[in-house]
Protein backbone atom coordinates (compact mmCIF):
# COMPACT_ATOMS: atom_id res chain seq x y z
CA UNK A 1 0.00 0.00 0.00
CA UNK A 2 2.67 2.87 0.91
CA UNK A 3 4.80 1.22 -1.68
CA UNK A 4 1.91 2.09 -3.86
CA UNK A 5 1.74 5.43 -2.68
CA UNK A 6 5.08 6.15 -3.12
CA UNK A 7 5.48 5.11 -6.73
CA UNK A 8 2.35 6.89 -7.49
CA UNK A 9 3.65 9.95 -6.14
CA UNK A 10 7.62 9.25 -7.13
CA UNK A 11 6.42 8.90 -10.66
CA UNK A 12 4.08 12.36 -10.74
CA UNK A 13 7.06 14.36 -9.28
CA UNK A 14 9.58 12.57 -11.98
CA UNK A 15 6.93 13.70 -14.44
CA UNK A 16 7.23 17.35 -13.83
CA UNK A 17 10.27 17.64 -13.73
CA UNK A 18 10.77 15.74 -16.86
CA UNK A 19 8.79 18.39 -18.56
CA UNK A 20 10.99 20.90 -16.95
CA UNK A 21 14.08 19.37 -18.29
CA UNK A 22 13.84 19.33 -21.32
CA UNK A 23 12.47 23.19 -21.35
CA UNK A 24 16.06 23.60 -19.79
CA UNK A 25 18.09 21.35 -22.11
CA UNK A 26 16.19 23.35 -24.75
CA UNK A 27 17.99 26.75 -24.41
CA UNK A 28 21.29 25.35 -26.22
CA UNK A 29 18.87 26.29 -29.27
CA UNK A 30 18.71 29.60 -28.13
CA UNK A 31 22.46 30.26 -27.58
CA UNK A 32 24.86 29.08 -25.60
CA UNK A 33 24.97 31.94 -23.05
CA UNK A 34 21.33 31.02 -22.16
CA UNK A 35 21.73 27.88 -21.53
CA UNK A 36 24.98 27.73 -19.17
CA UNK A 37 23.85 30.90 -17.46
CA UNK A 38 20.29 28.96 -16.42
CA UNK A 39 22.34 25.40 -15.86
CA UNK A 40 24.22 27.25 -13.53
CA UNK A 41 21.38 27.49 -11.44
CA UNK A 42 21.58 23.57 -10.98
CA UNK A 43 25.01 23.97 -9.55
CA UNK A 44 24.53 25.84 -5.91
CA UNK A 45 23.87 23.42 -2.90
CA UNK A 46 20.17 24.12 -2.35
CA UNK A 47 19.48 22.96 -5.84
CA UNK A 48 22.28 20.13 -5.30
CA UNK A 49 20.09 18.80 -2.58
CA UNK A 50 17.20 18.96 -4.59
CA UNK A 51 18.75 16.81 -7.28
CA UNK A 52 19.57 14.27 -4.95
CA UNK A 53 15.91 13.81 -3.95
CA UNK A 54 15.02 13.52 -7.36
CA UNK A 55 17.56 10.77 -7.93
CA UNK A 56 16.55 9.43 -4.56
CA UNK A 57 12.60 9.10 -6.07
CA UNK A 58 14.10 8.02 -9.44
CA UNK A 59 15.80 5.07 -8.13
CA UNK A 60 13.06 3.91 -5.89
CA UNK A 61 10.14 4.25 -8.65
CA UNK A 62 12.74 2.52 -10.68
CA UNK A 63 13.49 -0.17 -8.31
CA UNK A 64 9.87 -0.61 -7.22
CA UNK A 65 8.77 -1.04 -10.74
CA UNK A 66 11.12 -3.84 -11.35
CA UNK A 67 9.32 -5.36 -8.17
CA UNK A 68 6.35 -4.72 -9.89
CA UNK A 69 7.27 -6.59 -13.02
CA UNK A 70 8.22 -9.28 -10.37
CA UNK A 71 4.67 -9.73 -8.99
CA UNK A 72 3.15 -9.45 -12.45
CA UNK A 73 5.09 -12.02 -14.12
CA UNK A 74 6.86 -14.51 -11.43
CA UNK A 75 4.68 -17.10 -10.43
CA UNK A 76 6.44 -16.42 -6.75
CA UNK A 77 6.42 -12.88 -6.66
CA UNK A 78 2.79 -11.54 -5.03
CA UNK A 79 3.62 -14.36 -2.24
CA UNK A 80 7.43 -12.93 -1.61
CA UNK A 81 5.99 -8.95 -2.54
CA UNK A 82 6.89 -8.54 1.07
CA UNK A 83 10.27 -9.61 0.90
CA UNK A 84 10.95 -8.06 -2.62
CA UNK A 85 9.96 -4.66 -1.00
CA UNK A 86 12.96 -4.99 1.19
CA UNK A 87 14.77 -5.71 -1.35
CA UNK A 88 13.86 -2.64 -3.09
CA UNK A 89 15.13 -1.05 -0.31
CA UNK A 90 18.36 -2.34 0.53
CA UNK A 91 18.99 -1.96 -3.46
CA UNK A 92 17.87 1.98 -2.62
CA UNK A 93 20.25 1.89 -0.25
CA UNK A 94 23.50 0.72 -1.64
CA UNK A 95 22.74 3.12 -5.02
CA UNK A 96 21.60 6.13 -3.04
CA UNK A 97 24.71 5.92 -0.43
CA UNK A 98 27.71 6.30 -3.20
CA UNK A 99 25.97 8.48 -5.53
CA UNK A 100 25.12 10.97 -2.38
CA UNK A 101 29.12 11.03 -1.69
CA UNK A 102 29.62 11.43 -5.18
CA UNK A 103 27.61 14.08 -6.17
CA UNK A 104 27.15 16.04 -2.87
CA UNK A 105 31.07 15.84 -2.70
CA UNK A 106 31.21 17.65 -6.42
CA UNK A 107 28.44 20.37 -5.48
CA UNK A 108 29.54 21.24 -2.45
CA UNK A 109 33.57 21.39 -2.89
CA UNK A 110 33.02 23.46 -5.82
CA UNK A 111 30.96 25.89 -4.44
CA UNK A 112 32.65 26.25 -1.66
CA UNK A 113 35.86 25.52 -2.97
CA UNK A 114 35.48 27.90 -5.32
CA UNK A 115 36.09 27.54 -9.14
CA UNK B 1 -43.96 -7.76 3.06
CA UNK B 2 -42.65 -9.99 0.67
CA UNK B 3 -39.01 -11.48 0.44
CA UNK B 4 -37.47 -10.28 -2.78
CA UNK B 5 -34.14 -11.23 -1.81
CA UNK B 6 -31.67 -9.41 -4.01
CA UNK B 7 -29.57 -11.23 -6.78
CA UNK B 8 -26.01 -12.09 -6.34
CA UNK B 9 -24.05 -9.67 -8.51
CA UNK B 10 -23.88 -11.23 -11.70
CA UNK B 11 -25.89 -13.93 -11.42
CA UNK B 12 -28.00 -13.41 -14.37
CA UNK B 13 -27.19 -16.03 -16.43
CA UNK B 14 -28.67 -14.69 -19.58
CA UNK B 15 -26.18 -11.07 -18.89
CA UNK B 16 -23.31 -13.27 -17.08
CA UNK B 17 -21.12 -14.18 -19.60
CA UNK B 18 -21.56 -10.33 -21.62
CA UNK B 19 -20.51 -8.81 -18.33
CA UNK B 20 -17.97 -6.13 -19.28
CA UNK B 21 -16.67 -3.86 -16.94
CA UNK B 22 -15.50 -1.96 -20.36
CA UNK B 23 -18.73 -1.35 -22.52
CA UNK B 24 -17.27 1.15 -24.78
CA UNK B 25 -15.40 -1.01 -26.42
CA UNK B 26 -13.30 -4.10 -27.56
CA UNK B 27 -10.32 -2.84 -28.42
CA UNK B 28 -6.68 -4.32 -26.56
CA UNK B 29 -5.54 -0.51 -25.52
CA UNK B 30 -5.37 -0.89 -22.32
CA UNK B 31 -3.69 -4.14 -22.40
CA UNK B 32 -1.24 -2.57 -24.50
CA UNK B 33 -0.52 0.11 -22.56
CA UNK B 34 -0.32 -2.16 -19.09
CA UNK B 35 2.55 -4.05 -21.05
CA UNK B 36 4.03 -0.56 -22.56
CA UNK B 37 5.00 0.58 -18.92
CA UNK B 38 6.08 -2.54 -18.07
CA UNK B 39 8.53 -2.96 -21.38
CA UNK B 40 9.34 1.05 -21.07
CA UNK B 41 10.20 1.10 -17.65
CA UNK B 42 13.18 -1.83 -18.09
CA UNK B 43 14.30 -0.01 -21.07
CA UNK B 44 14.36 3.00 -19.11
CA UNK B 45 16.32 1.49 -16.17
CA UNK B 46 19.24 1.42 -18.45
CA UNK B 47 18.88 4.54 -20.36
CA UNK B 48 18.63 7.05 -17.12
CA UNK B 49 21.43 5.18 -15.05
CA UNK B 50 23.70 5.50 -17.60
CA UNK B 51 22.20 9.29 -18.55
CA UNK B 52 22.24 10.05 -14.71
CA UNK B 53 26.06 8.29 -14.88
CA UNK B 54 27.42 9.94 -17.09
CA UNK B 55 26.26 13.35 -16.43
CA UNK B 56 26.19 13.57 -12.90
CA UNK B 57 28.89 10.90 -11.52
CA UNK B 58 31.64 10.70 -14.28
CA UNK B 59 34.81 12.98 -14.17
CA UNK B 60 33.23 16.73 -12.56
CA UNK B 61 30.07 15.84 -11.90
CA UNK B 62 27.18 18.43 -12.12
CA UNK B 63 29.83 20.81 -12.25
CA UNK B 64 30.97 19.83 -15.64
CA UNK B 65 27.65 20.43 -17.34
CA UNK B 66 27.80 23.40 -19.53
CA UNK B 67 27.07 24.43 -23.50
CA UNK B 68 29.98 22.42 -24.59
CA UNK B 69 29.21 19.30 -22.84
CA UNK B 70 26.36 18.84 -24.30
CA UNK B 71 27.44 19.86 -28.10
CA UNK B 72 30.20 17.17 -26.82
CA UNK B 73 27.74 14.35 -26.69
CA UNK B 74 25.07 15.29 -29.33
CA UNK B 75 28.13 14.93 -31.92
CA UNK B 76 27.83 11.56 -31.26
CA UNK B 77 24.84 9.93 -33.03
CA UNK B 78 25.20 7.34 -30.18
CA UNK B 79 24.41 9.81 -27.36
CA UNK B 80 21.44 11.47 -29.76
CA UNK B 81 19.89 8.09 -29.79
CA UNK B 82 20.07 7.56 -26.37
CA UNK B 83 18.75 10.91 -25.89
CA UNK B 84 16.07 10.55 -28.32
CA UNK B 85 14.61 6.73 -27.00
CA UNK B 86 15.23 8.13 -23.45
CA UNK B 87 12.79 11.40 -24.46
CA UNK B 88 10.08 9.52 -26.42
CA UNK B 89 10.06 6.54 -23.97
CA UNK B 90 9.94 8.61 -20.24
CA UNK B 91 7.55 11.15 -21.88
CA UNK B 92 5.09 8.48 -23.03
CA UNK B 93 5.23 6.42 -19.83
CA UNK B 94 5.17 9.62 -17.45
CA UNK B 95 1.91 10.56 -20.00
CA UNK B 96 0.37 7.47 -19.94
CA UNK B 97 0.75 7.22 -15.78
CA UNK B 98 -0.59 10.15 -14.77
CA UNK B 99 -3.24 9.33 -17.50
CA UNK B 100 -4.06 6.50 -15.03
CA UNK B 101 -4.02 8.60 -12.18
CA UNK B 102 -6.31 11.12 -13.31
CA UNK B 103 -8.64 8.59 -14.53
CA UNK B 104 -8.33 7.33 -10.60
CA UNK B 105 -8.98 11.01 -9.34
CA UNK B 106 -11.10 12.61 -11.51
CA UNK B 107 -14.29 11.65 -11.05
CA UNK B 108 -16.70 14.48 -13.04
CA UNK B 109 -16.33 13.77 -16.94
CA UNK B 110 -15.02 17.61 -17.62
CA UNK B 111 -12.47 17.26 -15.46
CA UNK B 112 -11.06 14.42 -16.38
CA UNK B 113 -11.46 15.20 -20.34
CA UNK B 114 -9.82 18.76 -19.37
CA UNK B 115 -7.22 17.32 -17.24
CA UNK B 116 -6.32 14.82 -19.94
CA UNK B 117 -6.35 17.65 -22.85
CA UNK B 118 -3.79 19.65 -20.54
CA UNK B 119 -2.10 16.33 -20.31
CA UNK B 120 -1.48 15.52 -23.75
CA UNK B 121 -0.84 19.13 -24.74
CA UNK B 122 1.78 19.32 -22.71
CA UNK B 123 3.05 15.66 -23.71
CA UNK B 124 3.06 16.98 -27.73
CA UNK B 125 4.55 19.83 -26.96
CA UNK B 126 7.48 18.51 -25.61
CA UNK B 127 8.42 15.75 -26.92
CA UNK B 128 8.10 17.38 -30.68
CA UNK B 129 10.18 20.62 -29.18
CA UNK B 130 12.94 17.83 -27.60
CA UNK B 131 13.19 15.71 -30.53
CA UNK B 132 13.36 19.24 -32.83
CA UNK B 133 16.29 19.91 -30.33
CA UNK B 134 18.20 17.27 -30.61
CA UNK B 135 18.06 16.88 -34.53
CA UNK B 136 18.71 20.53 -35.09
CA UNK B 137 21.29 21.42 -32.74
CA UNK B 138 24.20 23.46 -33.92
CA UNK B 139 27.01 22.66 -31.60
CA UNK B 140 29.18 25.87 -33.05
CA UNK B 141 26.41 28.32 -33.60
CA UNK B 142 27.45 31.31 -35.27
CA UNK B 143 28.39 34.05 -33.42
CA UNK B 144 28.86 32.43 -30.29
CA UNK B 145 32.01 32.92 -27.81
CA UNK B 146 31.40 30.99 -24.47
CA UNK B 147 31.74 27.71 -23.38
CA UNK B 148 32.24 26.24 -27.20
CA UNK B 149 33.37 22.67 -27.35
CA UNK B 150 37.11 22.30 -27.97
CA UNK B 151 36.22 20.84 -31.87
CA UNK B 152 34.57 24.05 -33.24
CA UNK B 153 36.78 26.91 -35.36
CA UNK B 154 38.35 29.34 -33.36
CA UNK B 155 36.48 32.45 -33.81
C1 LIG C 1 13.51 4.16 -14.31
C2 LIG C 1 12.75 3.23 -14.84
C3 LIG C 1 11.25 3.11 -14.57
C4 LIG C 1 10.62 1.94 -14.26
C5 LIG C 1 11.25 0.55 -14.10
C6 LIG C 1 9.21 2.25 -14.12
C7 LIG C 1 8.23 1.30 -13.85
C8 LIG C 1 6.89 1.59 -13.69
C9 LIG C 1 5.86 0.59 -13.50
C10 LIG C 1 6.05 -0.92 -13.51
C11 LIG C 1 4.68 1.26 -13.32
C12 LIG C 1 3.33 0.65 -13.02
C13 LIG C 1 2.44 0.72 -14.22
C14 LIG C 1 1.09 0.08 -13.99
O1 LIG C 1 0.73 -0.17 -12.83
O2 LIG C 1 0.42 -0.19 -15.00
C15 LIG C 1 4.97 2.68 -13.38
C16 LIG C 1 4.05 3.68 -13.22
C17 LIG C 1 4.32 5.03 -13.38
N1 LIG C 1 5.51 5.59 -13.79
FE1 LIG C 1 7.23 4.58 -14.06
N2 LIG C 1 9.01 3.59 -14.33
C18 LIG C 1 10.23 4.16 -14.63
C19 LIG C 1 10.47 5.49 -14.93
C20 LIG C 1 9.51 6.50 -14.92
C21 LIG C 1 9.73 7.87 -15.31
C22 LIG C 1 11.05 8.44 -15.86
C23 LIG C 1 8.54 8.53 -15.12
C24 LIG C 1 8.20 10.00 -15.38
C25 LIG C 1 8.43 10.57 -16.52
C26 LIG C 1 7.59 7.59 -14.60
C27 LIG C 1 6.28 7.87 -14.26
C28 LIG C 1 5.34 6.96 -13.87
C29 LIG C 1 3.99 7.29 -13.47
C30 LIG C 1 3.37 8.69 -13.40
C31 LIG C 1 3.34 6.07 -13.17
C32 LIG C 1 1.89 5.86 -12.70
C33 LIG C 1 1.82 5.52 -11.26
C34 LIG C 1 0.46 4.97 -10.88
O3 LIG C 1 -0.39 4.73 -11.74
O4 LIG C 1 0.27 4.76 -9.68
N3 LIG C 1 8.20 6.36 -14.48
N4 LIG C 1 6.34 2.84 -13.61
Amino acid sequence: MWSWVGHRITGVVIFIFLLVHVLDTSLVRVSPEAYTAVIGAYKNPIMGLGEAGLVAAIVFHAFNGLRIIAIDFWKKGPKYQRQLLWGVLALWAVTMIPFLIRHLTIVFSNFFGGH
Amino acid sequence: MSTDSIAAPRSNSAQSPKYKRNKGSNSSFEMVAWLFMRLSGVILIVLIFGHLFVNLMVGDGIHAIDFGFVAGKWADPFWQIWDLAMLWLALLHGTNGVRTIINDYAERDGTRMALKTILYIATTVIIVLGTLVIFTFDPCPPGAVIDLPSFCPVP
